[in-house]
């Protein structure tokens, strides 16, 4: 495809808009409404009834790419390939498992000429599930404590350490909350089986559950922190409907984390407000959630802004936002066709 | 006892905490109240206007009162 000065086109994985969403969309969306130059979004799909695959609206092309565990290399050919027919100036990903390929491919894209801004490996792996106890201890930042293990023998000593209930979580994904020993074997031999090892047991925090979306420029400013509590929550634990708050204290929290880490692009902090306002960090997750539209209704458009650094732009620090601001996500039976469900599950594009 | 500063309220009887995110609903009498606490009417003066302006027994507004203020103050809605 010709090279336009008119056309900024960007990569985007995470097109699962499904009950468990994945942010792909979400990202766009922001994309579309905070960026002044028109866009040409090339959507990254893994699986080939992704939603967004076929959301011709709101991605103008998808192609397929190898699962993360296919590795680097073969992620490379098919951007090269992509690359060709699109010129790609930035790729966004949105997914934890991928991030890992494309933190390490960063440098060969760039001399390909596609930005990216992501977080260094080492900045990845501090906030990791694994790590985060110790790096929280470092850094006097409040989180729940945990133990790392790779047989069941190991959860019988967490039962002393930890007590009931206890959260079991897998490496990547999923996190069940476990009442019994017997209930936490079953909570093991799920996610382990699921995500591999090790499985993190963390102690169970009980309160109320704040999530913060986070910009920061890798230079050790947040550009734009959001806070936002979910108002309903689905049973796999994802926001339904949630609304932008003020308070300090969340605020700080997010601010010394991207402090104390030097953290490059989007992360999500997931926090816990105890009765007694502790704040405990949960969670980060190294890249937006999948709410992150909510940020750029809140007038803190983070995805645009990640874009405009990405590509050269200097970006101030936002200074305000809009308090009680609500997203309510919704259903919706998108229709397609045969032809083109073949075409992606056939020829890999669409 | 005051109102914290950042809690909104509308005439209606909307009430809005910003730092948690929760709202609700009140009835006109308790919208009144809200609005002199927000104000910084001390507490008797409120007593007094609610029974000038209402046909209630004052031990029936003390104790409905002290009700809406507990509220108020589980809310988490009341400064410290």
């Amino acid at each position: 495809m010709e090279k336009s000065d008119n056309l900024t086109t960007i990569a985007v994985t995470g097109l699962n808009a499904i009950d468990s969403p994945g942010p792909g969309i979400a990202v766009i969306r922001a994309l579309r409404d905070g960026l002044a130059k028109p866009l040409r979004i090339i959507g990254l799909s893994y699986e080939t009834l992704e939603p967004g695959i076929y959301m011709h609206d709101v991605v103008d092309k998808t192609y397929q790419i190898p699962y993360p565990a296919a590795g680097s290399d073969a992620l490379l050919r098919r951007l090269q390939y992509i690359h060709e027919k699109e010129n790609l100036q930035l790729i966004i990903p949105n997914f934890d498992a991928e991030l890992h390929n494309f933190i390490k491919l960063g440098p060969v894209l760039q001399t390909m000429g596609i930005a990216t801004f992501l977080p260094t490996q080492e900045q990845f792996d501090v906030r990791d599930k694994i790590n985060l106890f110790r790096f929280g201890q470092q850094q006097g930042l409040t989180v729940p404590k945990d133990k790392i293990i790779n047989s069941i023998a190991e959860l019988n000593s967490c039962e002393e350490s930890l007590g009931f209930p206890l959260v079991v979580k897998g490496k990547f994904y999923d996190a069940i909350v476990a009442y019994t020993m017997e209930q936490a074997q079953k909570a093991f031999y799920k996610l382990s089986a699921k995500w591999g090892f090790p499985i993190i047991v963390q102690e169970f925090i009980d309160g109320t559950e704040i999530n913060i979306a986070v910009l920061g420029d890798g230079k050790g400013n947040a550009v734009s922190i959001i806070p936002m509590r979910k108002l309903y929550i689905t049973d796999k634990g994802k926001a339904w409907a949630g609304i932008t708050l003020e308070d300090d204290k969340l605020i700080k929290v997010a601010s010394d984390f991207v402090n104390a880490t030097n953290w490059k692009g989007g992360c999500e902090l997931e926090i816990m407000r105890t009765k007694k306002d502790e704040l405990y960090i949960m969670e980060i997750n190294p890249r937006f959630p999948a709410w992150i539209y909510l940020s750029a209704a809140a007038g803190q458009n983070q995805p645009a802004a990640l874009a405009k650094m990405a590509m050269g732009e200097a970006v101030p620090v936002f200074t305000g936002y809009e308090v009680g601001k609500i997203f309510i996500r919704y259903s919706w039976d998108h229709i397609t066709d045969i032809k083109e469900f073949h075409q992606v599950s056939g020829m890999g594009e669409l | 006892m005051y109102l914290k500063k950042n809690i909104a309220t509308s005439e209606s009887g909307f009430i809005f905490n910003p730092s948690s995110g929760d709202s609700y609903n009140v009835n006109p009498v308790a919208a009144e109240i809200l609005q002199q606490l927000k104000q910084g009417t001390a507490l008797a003066a409120i007593k007094e206007n609610i029974l000038k302006d209402y046909e209630v027994e004052p031990m029936r507004l003390e104790q409905d009162l002290e009700d809406f203020m507990n509220q108020l103050k589980e809310a988490n809605l009341l400064e410290n």
